[in-house]
């Protein structure tokens, strides 16, 4: 494979599936099912060449591999591919939920279903281009450029109030744009390229670090999403279709912990280390409010939701750890959370079709006609409280074990959320999977038929086997995490060494 | 052969569980009139029952008549194999768990490892799924085994009208292997995997009857309950790997000296390294086992199935606690403010449960308290350092706490599922296999024996050389604990007394066709009850040399460590001969009481319990521990989470950002028709500027560098 641009056939696979899509005019209902077909290729295809990165991916190197480079625009902005070890596993856990949308949408999304499953294809173009890109104005294009089909998603395919939703959506992230976007002006105004490899290297002046690292902050933090600014994403997710759901959920709220990992941390460390406690009391806050909140939700899409936020709140604080434990476990969070946060909202997504709604109230007893859809579930739930044995505990117990490392009381408060995650979750599967089965309209429910399991059995498979053994993950990001952790700490070394010679130079 | 110990059960587990969801995805009941039909009357013919009583789930008398309606519908097909193979698998495992007990604790083998895989690796810390085999482990793995075996048999009898018998005996046999990973875990966050596996288990098989509401609101708390210890036991963890840099045993007792000394800084205090690690772990233990304070989800998971409470709530998950104190002794050792701590609140447990347990009416209730109240005296021991007195009880205990269990089970087979003792009375002659093993059950617990020697029911000698440690035990809440056992002794006789007066003697109080039907269980429950009673009886006399006795160093072999200045072993023989005989009278005192309140004089307790009221009611409602924690946890937990969706995110956040901003947006562009099709016009627009911005600035400000 040496002399094939991996990288790049894997971002821009999706829109060759575009294109033959393009090329169905019919709209009877064989068109349509074609249209769904090469879609369902498509992802599995571009699946199936990811899987070829990871066989090319050298753990041992923590540096960029598989790179590519282009010039462009006389050599100001250059086309740069490369992924490392923070990076590839978000490449394979995009392709991999992919086929998994396509296949939850199959019978949901009814009418223009060419174009939704063309925003699809260009969506995940967008975002595998988001993890593998190395050049800022790259990165730029592909974490906004995501947004326009995110949006198309939720406002043409989304439920009732879905125009409230997106305007939601784009305020928050507009402002966030337009301060990251400020903030690479300035980086390519000091550091003279926009080559992230070479903007690792650069040095940026510690009053210039706290500004760069406040607007990228801006931009992430509503990504993540962090508190306060978190409040797009219930309503977001709930008006999305399913399929939106686990790409929100999935893929897009992980960009945000990807932009601290690749850009806050490695390029201000001292801004970093400055704001780690603002993070930290952000995230701790985050967990606890938002899992109160989460015990109190009425619509099962919205707790979940909150739940997330909960999540996430788990991934800021292991990444401003600045230790391996807490990076190595906010990616892995950040991974485990992307399946088994998606496999929820598919669950979801399973009972939605059947009954159109989305209420907790309306359901309840599910277990007596669906049982192998109540296992599905209570392995995810489990996987959602963090229990050990599936992937959601992996996660957790190295953010909190290296938070505890730096802030006991950061550790304290944000441990509380296993107690609290634990009441929230299984409340919700009583009242949704428990019970006697009395009410009318779920007399006929009927459980997972084949394309259904044929979801879910891989997520719940996945789910136990990165609980039992999480090393494959863990060892792809373990040269890289370290890297970066030894070059904050010299960074951090240097800073205060500079910092002590100053005043006796000021004596002379 | 200690993964066969380990892994049978787990393959157990999937077979049967592979079982119970294939059978169940073929039984579905087909929808009654279509998908949209009106619901035919079998579909909410059987059940019902529950409903209504779930309000007060405190008075006894909505616990009968949970299971019987289910025996209706067929049983789940395959149940037969998902028995036989779980049982088999079992058994197959407890024999070779005796073999190795007998090979480690009276062979001469050192502490040894046997790896089976990798789990995680980040940074400096490692943590593998490996096996750690002493004699604590081999002994905790008899008890595991040979209780869960005999359980399971005992089982296939009392589930045998359960339509969902796959799904039942594949969670026993998933808690089983969660168990034995916990006992041999050779690092903390494996016997953490054990911990919360456990807990799943106990969950899933709490809310067994899942279609009862009392039974799905007591699993969860049970789950919730326990998190919030698991909560301490997390933070115990994390506070030995910044204090060792390791999570492994053999790493973290190897440096214990090293770091005696030592401080951290927790919660912005500075505080000794070990005390406040070993504080928190125990708070793990007390949510576990159930101890004062974190006790209430213990009564309440008597709504699983009667074998359950037996294997899970008696004999073997609720003294995981007792364990991880007794595994971590090298630490404890080093801890004496935690173990002051750990003998105040055993104390108080053993106490406070045997006060409340005087006055139910459940016979599984009943039992569950008293499980609490020795569970506490467990504590008590490790408390003053008698290690292996702690593990003697938790030894001893297994076999006649699960005998009692099993027993009660037998009494409420017989009476269909009736459960009120106030129901019951005269059975002596209609079950009497279960009458005389439950008799030696409670002549076990209530510590019936010759005192000043060692000839007694099993019971006699561990809780007694409890008592005797308390006596002998110099932190400051020992002699505090020697009172309130001796006291707890007392009140044991009484309840366990009460309950065979109320339950075997007298006339009847069930109705005459209950009575009349009265049937001894079959076989395959008596057998398990046979075994247990053996055990009841001998368990104590067999195993006092080498648990307590002489030959405790050569049968422990460093598997719990007393430090040098702990004499407490040696201390408690030397005791005065009142002290050893004060628990036998303590019991002839409750025996006493018992008699005359329910052979003598019937009415008395009526006459005293109108007398006390106040006291009765107090008693009764359990300190009124869930009302309080209703007010105190649940209630605010709700109405902070409401307060902040409501106020914090939807007024405040909401409020003064997106939708405050957005009215105003609104008003600029309310003639753009197609408002969502306009967002992702003028976002691509604003990208497009920013990446024109973007390049204008690079030509012109980049030539300049």
């Amino acid at each position: 494979m040496g002399g094939l641009p991996l990288l790049s056939l894997v971002t821009f696979l999706p829109l060759a599936g575009v294109l033959f899509i393009l090329l169905v005019r019919a709209q009877d209902e064989v068109a349509v099912m074609n249209i769904r077909r090469v879609a369902l290729i498509t992802t599995g295809v571009t699946f199936g060449l990811s899987l070829f990165i990871l066989g090319a991916f050298d753990t041992s190197n923590p540096g960029f591999q598989l790179v590519e480079e282009i010039d462009w625009m006389g050599g100001f902005f250059s086309y740069r591919m490369g992924v490392d070890g923070i990076s590839v596993m978000f490449v394979l856990l995009t392709t991999f939920l992919m086929p998994f949308c396509i296949l939850a949408s199959w019978h949901s999304v009814e009418h223009r279903v060419k174009e939704y499953m063309i925003a699809f294809l260009v969506l995940e173009t967008l975002m595998i281009g988001v993890f593998c890109a190395l050049d800022i104005v790259l990165f730029y294009v592909f974490f906004e450029g995501g947004l326009i089909p995110m949006f198309l998603i939720i406002g043409v395919w989304g439920g009732k109030r879905r125009v409230y939703a997106s305007y939601k959506f784009f305020l928050y992230t507009l402002l966030g744009s337009v301060l990251m976007l400020l903030a690479m002006m300035a980086m390519y105004w000091h550091a003279g390229t926009t080559d992230i490899v070479r903007l690792l290297e650069a040095d940026f002046p510690a009053g210039m670090q706290t500004w760069l690292w406040l607007a990228f902050f801006a931009s992430f933090a509503v990504k993540m999403p962090m508190w306060p600014v978190h409040t797009w994403l219930p309503d977001a997710h709930v008006e999305a279709p399913t399929a939106g759901s686990v790409i929100l959920a999935g893929i897009l709220l992980k960009m945000g912990g990807y932009g601290f990992l690749r850009f806050s941390v490695p390029m201000f460390p001292l801004a970093s280390a400055d704001f780690a406690p603002l993070v930290f009391t952000l995230s701790a806050v985050a967990i606890v409010y938002t899992s109160l909140v989460a015990l109190m939700q009425e619509d099962i899409k919205k707790l979940i939701a909150y739940s997330s936020v909960a999540h996430m709140g788990y991934v800021t604080m292991g990444i401003f750890t600045m230790n391996v434990q807490g990076i190595q476990g906010a990616i892995f969070q950040m991974i485990s959370h992307g399946f088994v946060s998606g496999a929820l909202f598919l669950c979801v997504g399973v009972v939605y079709d059947r009954m159109h709604t989305r209420d907790i109230d309306a359901y309840g007893g599910l277990v007596n006609r669906m049982p192998v859809y109540a296992f599905a579930f209570l392995v995810f739930t489990m996987a959602n409280v963090g229990l050990p044995g599936t992937s959601g505990f992996v996660g957790e117990f190295l953010t909190l074990l290296g938070a505890f490392q730096v802030n006991t009381w950061v550790a304290f408060v944000a441990t509380t959320g296993v107690i609290l995650s634990a009441a929230y979750a299984l409340w919700l599967f009583r009242r949704v999977v428990w019970g006697q089965l009395t009410k009318v309209s779920l007399q006929g429910i009927m459980d997972v038929d084949r394309r259904e399991i044929a979801i879910l059995a891989p997520l719940v498979v996945l789910t136990i086997y990165f609980g039992v053994y999480p090393v494959p993950i863990l060892d792809a990001c373990a040269a890289s995490v370290e890297a970066l952790v030894r070059n904050y700490q010299a960074a951090i070394e240097a800073a205060s060494q500079t910092a002590a010679l100053v005043p006796s130079a000021l004596v002379h | 052969m200690y993964s066969l110990i380990v892994f049978l059960p787990l393959v157990g587990f999937l077979i049967a569980g592979a079982i119970a969801l294939w059978g169940a995805r073929t039984t579905i009941p087909a929808p009654v009139g279509g998908a949209h039909g009106h619901h035919g009357p079998d579909d909410h013919g059987h059940g019902d029952h529950g409903h209504d009583h779930a309000a007060h789930a405190h008075a006894a008398h909505d616990d009968h008549g949970h299971d019987d309606h289910h025996a209706a519908e067929p049983a789940a097909p395959g149940s037969r194999i998902a028995e036989l193979v779980t049982t088999g698998f079992l058994i197959v495992s407890c024999l070779l768990s005796w073999v190795a007990f007998l090979t480690v604790g009276f062979g001469d083998g050192e502490t040894f490892r046997v790896p089976v895989a990798a789990w995680m690796t980040s940074g400096a810390l490692v943590v593998d799924w490996s096996f750690r085999i002493d004699t604590l482990t081999v002994m905790m793995l008899i008890v595991v085994t040979t209780v869960s075996s005999l359980v399971h048999a005992y089982s296939i009898g009392y589930m045998s009208e359960d339509p969902g018998r796959p799904r039942f005996f594949a969670y026993l046999s998933l808690f089983t292997f969660a168990m034995l990973m916990l006992v041999t875990s050779d690092n903390l966050v494996q016997m953490f995997f054990g911990w919360e596996g456990v807990g799943l288990a106990s969950y899933l098989l709490i809310g067994f009857w899942y279609k009862k509401p009392s039974a799905s609101a007591a699993a969860i708390k049970a789950f919730v309950v326990n998190r919030v210890g698991d909560f301490g036991f997390a933070l115990g963890i994390f506070g030995v790997f910044a204090v060792f840099g390791s999570v492994g045993f053999d790493a973290i007792f190897a440096n214990t000296e090293a770091v005696a000394e030592q401080s951290m800084i927790f919660l912005g205090a500075e505080w000794h390294a070990l005390e406040i690690i070993t504080f928190l772990l125990f708070i793990g233990a007390m949510g576990k086992s159930a101890q004062f304070l974190l006790h209430t989800w213990l009564p309440d998971a008597m709504e699983g199935p009667t074998p359950v409470s037996a294997l899970i709530h008696a004999a073997t998950m609720v003294t995981a606690g007792v364990f991880m104190v007794a595994r971590l002794s090298p630490l404890f050792e080093h801890a004496h403010g935690t173990l002051t701590f750990v003998t105040f609140i055993g104390a108080t447990t053993a106490f406070f449960a045997a006060t409340v347990g005087l006055v139910q009416n459940d016979i599984k209730r009943v039992i569950a308290y008293s499980t609490c109240s020795q569970l506490g005296y467990m504590f008590v021991a490790l408390g003053v350092g008698a290690y292996g007195a702690g593990v003697f009880h938790l030894f001893t205990h297994a076999f006649f706490k699960a005998l009692l269990f099993l027993g009660a089970g037998s009494v409420i087979h017989a009476m269909h599922h009736e459960q009120d003792m106030r129901k019951m009375g005269g059975l002596r002659s209609k079950i009497p296999v279960t009458y005389w093993t439950m008799l030696i059950g409670t002549l076990a617990i209530t510590g019936v024996g010759i005192p000043l020697t060692h000839i007694g029911f099993a019971g006699f000698l561990s809780k007694d050389a409890i008592i005797e440690s308390a006596y002998a035990g110099h932190n400051s809440f020992a002699g505090y604990a020697f009172m309130l056992t001796l006291i707890a002794a007392a009140m044991t006789s009484f309840y366990s007394w009460r309950l065979i007066f109320l339950t075997f003697f007298g006339q009847t109080r069930a109705d005459h066709h209950t009575f009349e039907h009265a049937h001894e269980s079959p076989r395959v429950m008596l057998i398990p009850l046979i075994v247990l009673s053996v055990g009841a009886v001998l368990a104590g006399m067999v195993f006092y040399e080498a648990f307590v006795g002489e030959a405790q160093g050569e049968f422990w072999k460093g598997a719990l460590l007393y430090g040098p200045e702990n004499h407490i072993l040696h201390d408690m023989h030397e005791v005065p001969a009142w002290v050893k005989a004060s628990p036998f009278f303590a019991m002839l005192f409750g025996l006493g009481i018992a008699y005359w309140f329910y052979i003598a004089d019937p009415e008395q307790p009526k006459r005293l319990a109108a007398r006390h009221d106040a006291l009765y009611q107090f008693l009764l409602n359990k300190w009124y521990f869930d009302e309080l924690y209703d007010l105190l946890f649940v209630r605010s937990a709700k109405a902070l989470g409401r307060f902040f969706w409501k106020a914090g995110d939807g007024m405040v956040i909401d409020g003064l950002g997106p939708n405050g901003v957005a009215a105003r947006v609104q008003d600029v562009s309310a003639r753009v028709v197609r408002l969502q099709t306009g967002y992702v016009y003028h976002y691509a627009f604003a990208m497009l500027i920013g990446v024109a911005a973007l390049i204008t600035w690079a030509m012109f400000a980049g030539g300049i560098n």
